[in-house]
This record gives C-alpha cells, structure tokens and sequence, in this order.
C-alpha cells in the first residue's frame, strides 16, 4: 500500500515535470539546449546481420561530431537498436524510439522490409525517416510519404543506366533479365522498361524470375542461354549472383553481362563464383572502392581512412559498409548544419529538400548529392565499371539515371 | 531439343541437392520417428567444420572423415543432452526443441563463420563441363555419392540386425526395451548417423550454392518435399522423389508455367500425390496395432 502511494506520488511529480518543460519542447522534439537525439535501427542480429557494421560505422560518426563540438551547439545523442532485420521488430523499436526516447529524427534505418514496416507509422507521427540505407526507388515518393526520404541510386536508376547503355552499344542486342521474385528484383524490371521505353519488347527476348528460398538458379539460366540472348542483366543476391556468374561460363554463353551493384562486391560474389568467371561483366557504382588502389592518395578516402583509424581502429577496411555509412552521415551532418538552430522537424525537412550539389568525400568523382521539394532521390548518378579480372575498371562518363 | 535435355540434367544436378538431404531425413525418421526441422542447419554447421579444417591444411578426405566423426558426437550428443528429457513430452514439445535449434545453428554458425558467401571446394576437381557442357564432374561426383550412402542407408536397414533395432526402437520402443534393445542408445545411434549423412549432403551441397548460414534453409523444404513424395520409409523412394522434384520443377519452370509458379506446380504435383497414396510414391503403410 505505501509502494503504491509512493509511486502514485512519483508518478504526479513526473507529470508535473513534463507538463512544466512541454511548452518548451512543442515545437522541438528530440531536442534540447544541449542535446539533439537521433535514432535508428540495424540489424545487429539475424540473416542480414553482415550490414551491422553500417550501424557502427554511424554511431562512430556521431561521436567524432561531438568530440569536434558537435552540430548547433548540440552534441548529438545517436541511439540505435538491433531490428534483426524484422519488420515486426522494427516496428517495435521505433516506436520505442519516437514515444519513449523521443528522438527528433530518425536517420539511416537499414532494409527494404523493416522500413517498409516503419514508414506509414513515421509519416502519421511526422517524425523525418532520413537517408533510409535501402536501395529501393519508393523512398522517393514525396507526393504520399514526405517525410521518408531515400540516399543511395534506386535500383530502378540502376537499371535505367543499364538500358541507356544497351540502347547505344548494343542496338540490335537482345536481352534477356534474371530477377529475384519481390520488391528488389521487380525494380529492375521496372527501371529496364523505363528505360527502353517503347523499344522494351524489341530488346528483351526473356525475363525469368526466382525465389529466394531456390536451391539454384541453374535452370533459369540454361532457359536464357536457349532463347538466344546476347545480352544479360542480372538482379540477383550474391549467392545467386554467383551461380548465374559461374553458370554462365560453364555452359559457355558468352552475353554481355550486367550485373547489379548490389552483387558486385569481390568478396561477397565475385570471389565465391572464380575471379576468372567474371572477366568482362560490367556493374555501375557511386561510392569510391576502398580496395582500389586508385584512391590510396585520394584526400577524401584519405579523410575517411583517418576517421576509421581513430574511432573504428579495429574496422574491416576493405568493407565497403563503412564507406556508405560515412557518405549517407556526411549528409546528415550537411543537413543539421543547414538547419542553423531551429531543429524543428518541419524545418528539417525544408533543409533534407534543400541540398544542392553537395560533394560527399566518399562518392566518385562528378557525383553529388541533390534534392529538391520534388526530388527526394539524393544520388541518381552512377558510372559503369568492368570486371578485369582482378579489379573494376570504371569507364564512360558518369550518368544521369 | 537440346534445351529440354539441358533441362532435364540441370533438374538432375538440383534433385540430386534435394535427395543427399531427403536420405537424412529418412534416417532420422527411421530411427525415431520424428522429422527433425534442425537438420538442415545441422549439416550446414558441419560443412563449416569441413571448411575450417581444410583451410587449416588437412587433405580434403582427411577433413571429410573427421567431420564425420564430429557430426555422429555433435548428434548423438544433442539426442542426449536435449531430446532424452524429453522422451515422453508430447511431439508439439520436440517441435519447439528442433526449432529453437535450428535458429541455434544458424546464429551461431553465422557468428563464429560470419553471413559473408564462402565458396567450397569439390573433391571431384573443378574441371570444364562434361556431356556437352550439361553436366560438370561435381554433379557426377555427388549423384554417386548419393547413391553410394543411399545404398548403404538400405542395406543397413535391410540387413544388419543393428539397423533392425533401431526400426523396432522407432516403431515401438516399448516392446523393444522388453525384448532387450537398448532404445536410448539406439536414438542416439540414429541421430548420430543422422548428422553424419546430413554433414555429407552439406559437403556436396556446398560447392554447388555456396556456404552460408543459410545454405540449407530452402533445400530442406525441398528436399522434404521429395522425401515425402518417393515416401519417407524408404530411402530409394526419398531418393527418388528429390531428383523428381528437381526435375518437375525445371521442366515446369522452363516449358509449362513459367519460372514464377514453377514451385507451386512441383507443390501441387506432390499434395496430388500424396492425397491418392498418403504414404508416398514408394512408401510402406504402417499399420499399428493397439
């Protein structure tokens, strides 16, 4: 009985409290004098669990914001949960996130699924899900969820650039597309007859599809092999994109072969499949390679190299992840300088549709990032690169997808 | 003309994936009864083992032996350290058991190995393609393989008095213990060699899709399909019914339903099946007198 008064008790002086500082946070959630919270989530745990150290990568970013005095007169308090890459768990940790740690934003939740969970729950409490680490082009729909915004190229600008491409090299190519059976795959179809346009039925003789639970997708590329196609664009996960890769080459089709940026790590694909078996298949990127001795001397992997060494000393330099995670937090950082002192969400917002040509150290050369109130695809820029056997060898100009 | 063919020896290749995992079903079905949804991952954490130990420098038959040796203890341990207290709980109980494992061994072999791709290699060399590029030596190799511990599976079961004990054990473990059958050790016996031929179809799975955590998550269901099919009492019959579900969906992939249905034509084939003969194309019926 007196637990219970205690409590009740405790519970009016907290009532109280908040009521007394409300007035205050209205129109600043997440954000005090001192402090602006930001939350995310990652999949620490689980099947996807190899993204992970994108969610370290970010928390080290922060801190080395705060040692250097931090953002507005705020250190910032970056508070990030393991979804298990989950919907259900995501879910459950934003709210977490937005109702009891009430943090001012959300920035570079990772995953297709898992935002896809979150994003009608954001939009309804307008709480800005920022630089979401997914490749999928519906983060670009300003029109119906504007305050979810996207970072990285959309598949579907992935697979425009694969069809300009094709339009002008291989006028009379005839293609055929392998893709996985959901969301990421389907993007690429889309992009495909985007891109072609009127001409799609013209070039692309044979589409198949598979599973992600299939054992193999040998049979989908023998059924390519036999329609003739001398052109192929693959939009598989790594496991898959390997056996198309070795596939390929063991029945000895020789197309001209796309292959997503997705599956184009060398440790993740290319190895896994044989280094020789790729020779010639080409893929698009934007971010530098921190394994291309190219940048050994380039001052903005330079920058990055020196950010790892002091705050993830003990970090995988050749992994990729951590390039991504410094790129989408160098635009974070842009977008709360831009904000000046007002961390409004709604002002936020105004600044992430206010970036204008913004170099990012990690991107390739000639890549910015732009939006716009119309234009919530940050990067819609790539440039092709060729598998030469023991690296990629970018060529062309960069293109607009 | 040629496509069909190609078809048929790739759907072979695939099946051959499904039948190696569908005999240790058949095993651990013969032995206990009970179909056990963490063999997959088992056989997954075994070809880890392999992997470990042939990048440490042993000879590739060497390692394979040894993760024989380690697979038989890591199953017949678990039989006794999970499973034995749990001899009377009711099947619901075992199904949250071998669930609960399977999620076990798949964090824990992506924790200790990492999710990132690894490639394994083949004992049958990595040699250009054969029979006009339609198959390559692995999936020579590993079909007789397959068929290899098929042989053994039945005549173990056929011909040793041992592989009976172990049937009796399954079916009626009361009356076995009464006529001086040490049920216990048979259980552990069959999860043993359960493991042991899961670790094998794992070896040869491998170099064919790759090591990762979840290398076998799909197979399984695949290869529990074909089980079912050939009929789960019989290990020519499992064996079968895998390489006919590779098959069936090839064929339906390629020529009648296209590859986005080619699953749903292999399932509804199976269900068909199974509604006009429960036991499975080559199944026994097992009439159980009370």
């Amino acid at each position: 009985m007196k637990r219970r008064t205690f409590l009740a008790a405790a519970g009016g002086v907290a009532a109280a409290g908040a009521g007394l500082a409300r007035p205050a946070l209205a129109t600043t959630v997440g954000v005090t004098a001192t402090e602006l919270k930001i939350g995310n989530t990652m999949p620490y745990s689980g099947n996807a669990s190899s993204y992970g150290v994108i969610g370290h990568g970010d928390a080290a970013y922060w801190k080395m914001v705060n040692d250097m005095g931090g953002v507005g007169g705020r250190k910032i308090n970056f508070i990030s949960y393991d979804d298990a890459y989950s919907p259900p768990k995501a879910v459950e940790m934003v709210r977490k996130l937005v109702e009891e740690d009430k943090v001012a934003l959300l920035f570079h939740p990772l995953g297709t699924p898992t935002n896809t969970a979150i994003q009608k729950y954001c939009n309804a409490k307008k709480c800005p899900q920022l630089f979401v680490s997914t490749g999928a082009d519906k983060w670009g729909d300003y029109k119906h969820f504007p305050w979810t915004i996207g970072w990285q190229p959309s598949y579907q600008v992935e697979a425009r650039i694969y069809a300009a491409y094709i339009k002008k090299n291989f006028p009379n190519g005839k293609v055929a597309l392998i893709y996985q059976n959901d969301d990421f795959g389907k993007d690429y179809l889309i992009g495909l007859k985007d891109g072609l346009g009127a001409d799609f039925s013209k070039f692309v003789i044979k589409v198949v599809t598979y599973e992600s639970t299939d054992a193999t997708v040998d049979s989908q590329v023998v059924t390519m092999k036999d329609s003739g196609a001398d052109v192929l664009v693959t939009a598989a996960i790594p496991k898959f994109a390997a056996q198309v890769i070795r596939k390929v080459y063991d029945i000895g089709w020789k197309p001209a072969h796309f292959m997503t940026n997705v599956s184009s790590s060398v440790g993740a694909t290319i190895t896994p499949a044989g280094p020789e078996k790729a020779v010639g298949m080409i893929t698009s990127q934007y971010l530098k390679d921190p394994t291309d001795p190219e940048w050994d001397k380039d001052p903005g992997m330079n920058e990055w190299r020196a950010f790892m060494k002091k705050y993830i000393p003990n970090g995988d330099l050749t992994d990729g992840g951590y390039v991504a995670s410094y790129g989408a937090c160098t635009t974070m950082h842009q977008v709360l300088k831009q904000c000046g002192t007002d961390f409004s969400r709604e002002n936020i917002m105004k600044q992430v549709a206010n970036l204008k040509n913004e170099t990012v150290p990690v991107l390739l050369p000639g890549i910015t990032v732009n939006t716009s109130p119309t234009n919530f695809h940050p990067i819609r820029q790539m440039q092709l690169a060729r598998w030469a056997g023991k690296t990629y060898q970018r060529f062309g100009d960069v293109i607009q997808g | 003309m040629d496509g069909l063919l190609h078809q048929v020896f790739s759907g072979l290749a695939t099946g051959g994936i499904y039948a190696s995992v569908a005999l240790a079903l058949v095993m651990i079905y013969q032995a206990t009864h009970h179909i056990n949804f963490a063999q997959g991952e088992m056989a997954m954490f075994s070809t880890y083992i392999a992997l470990a130990l042939i990048n440490a420098g042993l000879p590739y038959w060497v390692a394979f032996a040894a993760t024989l040796v380690f697979s038989f203890a890591m199953g017949a341990i678990i039989q006794r350290v999970l499973l034995q207290p749990l001899a009377n709980a009711p099947v619901l109980a075992l199904v949250g058991v071998f669930i609960g494992m399977m999620l076990i061994f798949n964090n824990t072999a992506g924790w200790i190995f990492s999710y990132t791709l690894k490639p394994f290699p083949s004992p049958f060399g990595e040699g250009g393609p054969m029979v006009g590029g339609m198959l390559s030596p692995h999936e020579l190799g590993s079909t007789c393989v397959t068929l290899g511990v098929l042989l053994s599976v039945w005549a173990f079961f056929r011909f040793t008095r041992l592989g009976l004990a172990m049937r009796a054990a399954a079916y009626n473990p009361v009356s076995s213990q009464l006529v001086g059958i040490p049920v216990a050790r048979m259980l552990a016996l069959g999860w043993g060699l359960a493991a042991a031929i899961g670790a094998i179809a794992g070896m040869m799975v491998a170099p064919v899709v790759f090591l990762d955590p979840n290398m076998m998550a799909g197979v399984l269901l695949y290869a529990f399909a074909g089980a079912l099919l050939g009929g789960i009492t019989n290990p020519l019959g499992a064996v079968i019914g895998g390489f006919l579900v590779g098959v069936i969906e090839n064929i339906g992939g390629a020529y009648i339903v296209g590859t986005g249905l080619k699953l749903s034509l292999a399932l509804v084939i199976i269900v068909a099946v199974l509604v006009l003969k429960p036991s499975g194309l080559f199944g026994k019926t097992l009439a159980s007198r009370v």
